[in-house]
């Protein structure tokens, strides 16, 4: 029998697991980030190699002289971290068949933020799915490149305001919806998919862990407020992750083999939709579309996260 | 150093093999552990060749089939990151694609082998030879040996990982051979058995990879006050490698008979005017040479092996008693002075208070046949600017106009 | 500073989780302070919410003789208010620095 380590749940059992990320990482004051790593942390195996694309996230943790990881970690560049995971794991597999390798698990993680992988990095990441690495590619999902200065990304939301976005005089911020990112992902038919929020920490914890035993590649689609560039409270970050699950805007659920779709507990309890209103009324970013002028435009945004809610619902065989 | 001996001729095998044939040959007696490579011609024989020793289970070696050529390099760069033995193979538009991670590759000192079937870059889209593509990647921090024949290729393929992988070193190489007139011609290769290479080389020992047992961060931001650092640590690196490239090859030649150095001189000891240049048209000026000497001219061949890192003083040594040095070199560097050989030769020669005139001749892009009238005409006019006492920066040959 | 022969390898940091170092308490503008009396750690040993959300490992939860402990590291407290805002008891206040 492999000797694993168990998926810390409670709270007692998270205290007992030693934290992968340390203190004095420079990420900014109320960012999510952190707290997305340390829940990942939480559902570790043993061995563990992070593969990490450019981003917020790579660059204040690892300034030099210092890195706040306590596991090993590896960054080479922006589009790549997928490509770099599969090498990782595919030495793994070369090294254990030849006897030169001892730790019988060594889990790798491939971490992108939603610029590294919803759009420069997707080409790496689809061509390392197809091949069926065993490895986890973990998305920290802030809406737009936040690290190089808040620009529009696949993943920025429509109406959000971005600075390749701006709310104008004739413009309401980014006009595109977001990229369906994680039923792309699962159209690969990859074993595990899921969403989740770092408010609903169990629910995280457990699809994490799921994606590390995964038969072949998973994808995690984590969502992770980022005060900076949303021109929020920073003490509201992980209020907003929740906000976010019950409005429709980041709805937490499981797509098995590509193919079955389950709604998660947190999503599934929700009779209904909080209004989107309650959502973007926390965020600088999207005050443009209090005016009188984007009314509509607001409506129609508000109109399709009920229509994709309701199709995901049919999709997960809810009614 | 590890003790070899010499091998048995009865213990060699010989086969004709094209120069693809030959690495990919060589590659799965280096017994490497991955090889992420993207197909491209005129590199994709390697591969091909490959995966079919793997389909044969004659290899243990993990291939990833990639994407595309930027993952094929960021593939190697994580599996080497992991203590692994790697190699992958490209070729202009695929080289061009890798271009930003050849960097990271360099710098993050992983000893990568990396062969190139050297072609042509777009555009128009050309997939014959000419050596824009690894000149364009001269500055990357990889090693660059450009060979000559087939034996020449597998031979430097089985010595690159030795040099790559000394701890001294820790750099990525570039083993490059000539697209379609070396990559696809059929050659005498007198191969190594299993045995000798696996003492030869020896297991990787890795040094500061991603082991479990020692968590390390790999890859950091760094800024105005360490950056700087590194780049010195890696030239200083790079700056090693003549020294390693001369142990292993002594110790290559004591097994087989064979070597090759950092570059060889041919006919060069009393040359008024020495042919300078690499790969497939040194072996076409050592046939013109071989003529003009009966023709009682005083002319030789210097063929370089070794262009990053450039071997200056051994080049100036070994050209700077000639009355001029024409350099043939199949790239132009668009806006420069001259081209990469040729300035490099000339910056070589730059301390010198004697030195041979240097002319320099683009020649064979995009594939253009380089026959020997080509070599001649660059040997004519060189004598003719010597006789005036000036030459131009550079000129074309072969070329209507 | 240390010259480039005296460092690790390509920007290796050989040192895992050296970033504690760096101290960025001095980042915050307000500090949390905690109230003991209605905390349900310190009553029973659950909740936790605010180590569990607490970006910077700034929340030590202690457990010691079968009694509970709370302290900030305000080393390393970046003054966010996370935990502020999602204590079910309202148990941590934000005060001006």
């Amino acid at each position: 029998m492999v000797e694993v380590e168990k998926a810390a749940l409670s709270i007692k059992d998270m205290l007992q697991k030693k934290p992968i990320l340390s203190s004095g990482h420079r990420m900014c004051a109320g960012c999510a980030a952190p707290t997305v790593v340390k829940l990942m942390g939480m559902a570790l195996r043993g061995p563990t190699i992070v593969c990490e694309a450019t981003g917020c996230l790579e660059v204040a943790t690892t300034i030099y002289p210092y890195t706040a990881w306590n596991i090993n970690w590896i960054h080479v560049a922006f589009e790549n971290a997928a490509a770099v995971a599969s090498g990782v794991a595919e030495a793994i597999n070369a090294l254990r068949e030849k006897g030169q390798w001892k730790h019988e698990i060594t889990d790798v993680i491939a971490i992108g933020g939603d610029g590294g992988t919803f759009d420069i990095g997707f080409g790496s990441l689809s061509g390392a799915l197809e091949r069926g690495h065993k490895f986890v590619y973990m998305v920290y999902d802030n809406g737009a490149y936040q690290n190089t200065g808040i620009q529009r990304s696949g993943a920025t939301l429509p109406g959000q305001e971005t600075t390749t976005s701006w709310a104008g005089k004739v413009e309401p911020g980014k006009r595109e919806r977001k990229k369906p990112l994680p039923e792309i992902v699962a159209a690969h038919r990859i074993p595990y998919v899921a969403t989740v929020s770092p408010y609903y920490t169990r629910d995280f914890v457990t699809k994490f862990r799921k994606a590390l035993e995964a038969d072949g590649p998973a994808f995690i689609h984590a969502y992770s407020p980022c005060p900076r560039g949303w021109r929020s409270d920073t003490a509201k970050s992980i209020e907003l992750a929740k906000l976010a699950v019950e409005t429709g805007i980041h709805p937490l659920y499981e797509v098995i083999d590509g193919t079955e779709y389950i709604m998660s507990g947190p999503s599934k309890r929700l009779k209904e939709l909080k209004p989107l209103d309650e959502y973007l009324k926390m965020q600088g970013q999207f005050k443009h579309l209090f005016k009188p002028q984007w009314e509509e435009f607001k409506k129609k945004i508000q109109q399709d996260l009920i229509d994709d809610w309701e199709l995901l619902k049919k999709k997960c065989g809810i009614e | 150093m590890t003790s070899v001996e010499k091998i048995p001729k009865d213990q060699m095998v010989v086969e004709g093999l094209t120069g693809d044939a030959a690495i990919a040959l060589a590659l799965k007696q280096c017994d490497i552990d991955v090889l992420a490579a993207y197909p491209i011609t005129p590199q994709t024989i390697i591969v091909e060749d490959f995966q079919k020793f793997v389909a044969n289970g004659e290899v243990k070696t993990k291939v990833i089939p990639v994407e595309s050529e930027h993952s094929a390099m960021s593939a190697c760069v994580g599996a080497s990151a992991v203590g692994a033995r790697v190699a992958t193979a490209t070729a202009s538009a695929g080289l061009a694609l890798m271009w930003e991670i050849l960097y990271c590759a360099a710098s993050m000192r992983m000893p990568i082998v990396l062969t190139v079937a050297n072609r042509a870059l777009s555009a128009p889209i050309n997939i014959h030879n000419d050596w824009s593509d690894t000149y364009g990647a001269r500055d990357s921090g990889f090693i660059q040996l450009y060979c000559q024949s087939s034996q020449e290729a597998y031979d430097t393929t089985i010595m690159a990982f030795k040099i790559a992988e000394n701890k001294d070193i820790l750099l990525p190489i570039m083993v490059c051979i000539d697209g379609f007139i070396l990559s696809h011609n059929v050659e005498r290769v007198e191969m190594l058995p299993d045995q000798a290479i696996k003492k030869f080389l020896g297991v990787r020992q890795p040094f500061q990879n991603l082991d479990p047992d020692n968590p390390i961060t790999m890859g950091p931001l760094a800024l105005t006050d360490y950056y700087f650092e590194f780049k010195e640590q890696q030239d200083e690196a790079i700056k090693r490698v003549p020294d390693v490239f001369k142990q292993v090859e002594a110790e290559f030649e004591r097994m087989t008979g064979r070597s090759y150095g950092m570059l060889e001189t041919y006919k060069t000891e009393d040359a008024e005017i020495i042919l300078l240049t690499h790969s497939t048209p040194a072996g076409t000026a050592k046939v013109v040479v071989d003529v003009l000497r009966e023709r009682d001219e005083k002319v030789g061949v210097l063929r370089l092996k070794m262009f990053r890192p450039f071997p200056s003083k051994e080049v100036a040594e070994a050209i700077k008693h000639a009355k001029a040095v024409a350099v043939f070199e199949k790239c132009r560097s668009f806006g420069s002075t001259c081209n990469p050989l040729a300035l490099e030769v000339m910056a070589s020669l730059y301390d010198l208070k004697e030195k041979p005139m240097v002319t320099d001749f683009v020649i064979g892009l995009g594939g253009r046949d380089v026959p020997p009238t080509t070599i001649v005409e660059g040997y004519e006019k060189t004598k003719e600017y010597l006789k005036q006492g000036k030459a131009p920066l550079y000129e074309t040959l072969g070329v209507r106009k | 500073m240390k010259k480039y022969n005296e460092i690790p390898m390509a920007g290796n940091i050989i040192e895992p989780g050296n970033s504690k170092e760096y101290k960025t308490g001095g980042w915050r503008a307000k500090r949390p302070v905690h109230n003991d009396e209605t905390c349900l750690w310190i009553r029973n040993g659950t909740c936790g919410k605010c180590w569990i959300y607490c970006p910077d490992n700034a929340v030590r939860l202690i457990e010691k003789d079968g009694k509970y402990f709370y302290e900030y590291d305000y080393d390393y407290c970046k003054g966010c208010g996370i935990c502020a805002n999602e204590c079910p008891t309202q148990s941590i206040k934000m005060e001006s620095e």
